[in-house]
């Protein structure tokens, strides 16, 4: 039976009616259209379908939808704040940290957590914090240095 | 040589650090993958597949599941309506089983739902009456006599040979000889985006498909064979690709064809996506080999004799393996001169995971196997590992195995000396077989080399075309018979038309291939997109540039010899007008503003009788060093620093030619370290990333890119290739710093814990956990 539950994601209020096996990176993607979030792998261990539940970064793939009910969940649609690229993902761009992209999403959410607690990491926790993100493309070198120059700056901004 | 600009730069665009032109699409989530395609109404196809991995299917019975609410189809090879099969080079691959099953990817029955749900309840309601046939899982001995057969005609898929010389003649005048068997592993893809397709009926009788596919012209034959419909019904167009590395090509075949079969049975639109689970299933992987090579050296260090065998799995299906044994067996000598070779490889099927296309394709085995090889050859010596190959390796002019001259500039010398130099290999390599004995930690630093021949060679028909469209406001639409799946086809492209035009990159949108607006061009493989499509490229703007040159010159009232096309503007002297203002006043002439661009390679050649020939008409060379600290208490093995450099003939975008190496290097380092896809009895004994263990950040160490450019007449300004060579070495420079670290050699990848300190690999028992249930019973 489908049981009503409200979200809010990247900042709109949603209500919806789900059935209690659906995931919310099956409600983000077919329920919402939000496709940017990706499903590798569905057992939580390549990290594409990363998103943040209440700043938290979330395998959406192991979450139920009913369990975000009441939450905020931001999703890389949400990472664009009028129509300008967030700094992380405009140093994705310049660096070169992409290649088939199908990771990239995940990749920024997971670092867009790391950066908001940990404004200056170090390269080793860089490093450890996206070691869930699998890239089968880029061998992450051009992804960490992308991340070292949002971590280097002094803009507070992401 | 220099890391990034050798020549200085007399181009606009090319060889600088230009964005991606789908980076802003990748980082928005804008980008649509084929799982992102959806159509109201549409139906989801699923698949069952064979439980057995060899067997007779005795009957098929779809009642109960037809009888289901919510289910549109369900199919089985009888609902067919033209080719029961297919397969680019033998098409005995069946989209949907009759008579025998021959691996546990196989398929027998299809369902069309309306929910995915649905659709796998369905399939768990099909009933399937088998009689398991006796397994074949070993390629070796599916070649002997007595081996249960695969195939009617016999389990032997391919068989190549090179003869160069007298092999007995070379072993004489050998002063020893030493004889090594290596083993590879079979390995996975493992593209993090699984297989994803949407089919939908056409308004003209056909059908389209829109998916994650590689290689649209060969899914286009085997989809139009299968449904008995004309290639021009059926359409088929690249979603943006997850990664590929050869895995979407051929393999994409079944999923295509099912899911038109479902979309045309049913009148709705049928999207079909794989699981992880169910991509490592069904999908191809790399051949595991066993290669036995046994090699004659005289006292100065010089080769004489290489006498070769190699047997590789095929698996059920032929797929690509007689191409990427044909691929193994012109470089199987390594870069090296050998003046008497006596090459085989055999293929043989078996009832295990198919083999096909791989990043590489063909040559990481061979050159896990050649450069070991030298190792152990230096140590006998006394020589060390550089020195030994320096004595051998392929000069400007040198004979190759198949008794090819090269005539183009070969820089492999100048490859090896600069990861030797850079890395401080000789010293380091002395010094540490001279470790204190108290520390348990050991360091190892080990180098390996390769040529790989550019694009397809003698395999087949190698040409490709570039589509440009000049718009009237001065921007521009490109596309391409070969697709960018993520490692950057449509920049590199759309800089050589950039290039060309004197048009902004940014000026460019490049349309996702598809296969009713550009004609055959063949596969995306072989490291042939940046040298084919580049020329193609070139071709098609000089083809618009000398259509819209002329009335350039007469806006400018000079000669056409006279203009400059850089930076958006047409210049003559000091006046000048803008590409926008050019291409409006060639569309009020009534002047075509489109160009098709098509380049065929160069001619190759081959004997198939005796394995001669101008097997390529150019190759790559490159080299790498790896440095490695071993635990020898438990056989952990860390890269700690690589270096690659490779001859890519000319960087087209420096952006995209590191990140080819970083990955390439990335995916060599699993293949050296971590990844297998082990199956028992044709079984396979995992199915997804928590077992099947990818390189992840943590595992990389900085990696030190070196490019050389020699130039080479025939590229695009000069470019060759740079994806597989990127990927083929590493693997060896790390086992061969392993054994400097431990001073044993182990032959077999991947070199895991325990192969590492004990020189052999533990088998795991059938079940999980029965070899320690034994031992605790006894």
């Amino acid at each position: 039976m489908k049981k009503l539950i409200s979200l809010n994601v990247n900042g709109i209020a949603h209500e919806l009616a789900v059935e209690p096996r659906r995931t919310l990176l099956e409600l983000l993607r077919e329920d919402l259209g939000l496709t940017g979030t990706k499903k590798g792998c569905g057992i939580g261990d390549c990290g594409a379908c990363t998103v943040l539940v209440d700043g938290v970064a979330t395998f959406s793939c192991l979450t139920l939808a009913i369990q975000v009910n009441g939450c905020s969940v931001e999703t890389v649609e949400g990472l664009t704040k009028d129509g300008k690229l967030s700094r992380l993902q405009q140093a994705f761009v310049d660096h070169g940290a992409i290649q088939c992209g199908y990771c990239t999403p995940g990749m920024l959410m997971t670092t867009t957590e790391l950066l908001r607690r940990n404004q200056h990491p170090k390269e080793q926790e860089i490093r450890k914090a996206i070691s869930g993100n699998l890239c089968r493309c880029t061998g992450y070198q051009k992804i960490v240095e992308a991340i070292q120059e949002v971590a280097r700056s002094e803009n507070e901004e992401i | 040589m220099a890391k990034e600009n050798p020549q200085g730069n007399k181009f606009n665009v090319i060889g600088k650090a230009s964005p991606r032109v789908d980076a802003i699409d990748k980082v928005t989530g804008r980008a649509r993958y084929g799982a992102d395609h959806s159509r109201t109404g549409q139906l989801y196809g699923a698949v069952l597949n064979s439980p057995y991995p060899h067997a007779i299917i005795k009957s098929i019975n779809t009642e109960r599941a037809r009888a289901l609410d919510g289910i549109r189809a369900v199919l089985t090879h009888a609902d067919i309506p033209g080719a029961k099969s297919f397969g680019g080079i033998v098409p005995h691959q069946m989209v949907l089983c009759s008579g025998k099953v021959r691996y546990v990817g196989d398929a027998v029955a299809i369902v069309a739902a309306e929910t995915p749900e649905l659709a796998d309840k369905a399939i768990e309601l099909i009933e399937v009456e088998y009689s398991p046939c006796p397994v074949v899982s070993d390629p070796e001995q599916a070649l002997s006599p007595s081996s249960p057969l695969v195939h009617e005609d016999g389990n032997l898929c391919a068989h190549h040979k090179v003869r160069k010389g007298d092999i007995e003649t070379g072993f004489k005048n050998s002063d020893f000889v030493i004889e090594h068997e290596y083993t590879t592993q079979k390995v996975e893809h493992a593209y993090i985006e699984p297989e994803a397709v949407l089919a939908e009926p056409g308004e003209n009788g056909g059908v389209t498909i829109t998916g994650s596919v590689q290689n649209l012209y060969s899914i286009r034959r085997a989809v139009a064979s299968v449904l008995n419909l004309p290639l021009n019904r059926v359409r088929v167009i690249q979603a943006t690709l997850g990664g590929s590395f050869g895995g979407k090509d051929e393999a994409m075949s079944a999923i295509c064809c099912r899911a038109a079969l479902l979309a045309l049975t049913t009148g709705r639109p049928v999207k079909m996506v794989n699981t992880r689970e169910q991509s490592m299933r069904e999908s191809y992987k790399r051949h595991p080999y066993k290669m036995r090579y046994k090699v004659g050296v005289s006292n100065d260090g010089i080769l004489q004799a290489m006498e070769i065998k190699i047997i590789a799995d095929a698996g059920a299906y032929a797929a690509t393996s007689q191409f990427v044994t044909w691929r193994s067996v012109v470089q199987a000598t390594g870069p090296y001169v050998v003046p008497h070779v006596k090459t085989d490889i055999y293929a043989a099927y078996t009832n295990n995971c198919y083999t096909g296309a791989m990043r590489g394709f063909g040559s990481p085995q061979i050159c896990f196997a050649v450069e070991s090889l030298m190792d152990e050859l230096a140590a006998q010596l006394g020589l060390d590992p550089f020195e030994m190959r320096l004595r051998n390796t392929l000069k400007d002019g040198s004979i190759t195995a198949t008794g090819q001259k090269l005539t183009h500039r070969v820089t492999l010398d100048e490859a090896l000396r600069n990861v030797t130099s850079a890395g401080g290999f000789k010293a380091k390599w002395l010094a540490n077989r001279e470790q204190d004995s108290a520390s348990p930690i050991k360091k190892g630093i080990g180098i390996s080399c390769s040529y790989r021949g550019v694009s397809l060679g003698a395999e087949g028909a190698d040409a490709a075309g570039v589509g440009i469209s000049l718009q009237t406001d001065g921007s521009a639409v490109v596309t391409c018979g070969l697709v960018d799946m993520g490692q950057g086809a449509a920049t590199t492209i759309s800089l050589v038309v950039a290039e060309e035009l004197g048009l902004s990159s940014d000026k460019i949108v490049f349309l996702n291939a598809d296969t009713t607006v550009m004609p055959d061009s063949g596969p995306t493989v072989a490291s042939r997109t940046s040298f084919m499509a580049g020329n193609a490229a070139r071709v098609g703007s000089t083809i618009l540039k000398d259509r819209i040159a002329p009335v350039a010159a007469d806006m400018l009232k000079c000669k056409a010899s006279a203009l400059v096309f850089c930076h958006d503007f047409i210049s003559a002297g000091s006046s000048r007008i803008t590409l926008a203002q050019l291409a409006a006043e060639c569309f009020r002439r009534g002047i075509s503003l489109s160009a098709h661009g098509w380049y065929k390679s160069p001619k190759t050649t081959w004997r198939e009788e005796d394995g001669t020939g101008d097997a390529y008409f150019t190759f790559v060379y490159g080299a790498n060093l790896a440095e490695v600290e071993v635990d020898i208490h438990t056989g952990r093995v860390i890269v700690t620093k690589f270096i690659s450099c490779h001859d890519v003939g000319k960087v087209l975008n420096i952006n995209g030619a590191k990140g080819q190496v970083y990955g390439g290097v990335a995916m060599g380092m699993g293949y050296a370290l971590l990844e297998a896809y082990a199956e028992e009895d044709g079984q396979p004994k995992l199915g997804n990333f928590d077992e099947y263990l990818l390189p992840t950040i943590c595992d990389m160490p900085q990696t030190e890119v070196i490019f050389l450019e020699g130039d080479d007449p025939l590229g695009p300004y000069g470019a060759k290739a740079l994806g597989e060579p990127a990927n083929e070495i590493a693997a060896p420079a790390i086992a061969n710093a392993v054994a400097n670290a431990t001073g044993r050699r182990v032959r077999e990848l991947p070199l895991t814990l325990e192969r590492v300190l004990l020189g052999k690999n533990l088998i795991p028992g059938r079940e999980r956990g029965s070899a320690m249930a034994k031992g605790a019973e006894s």
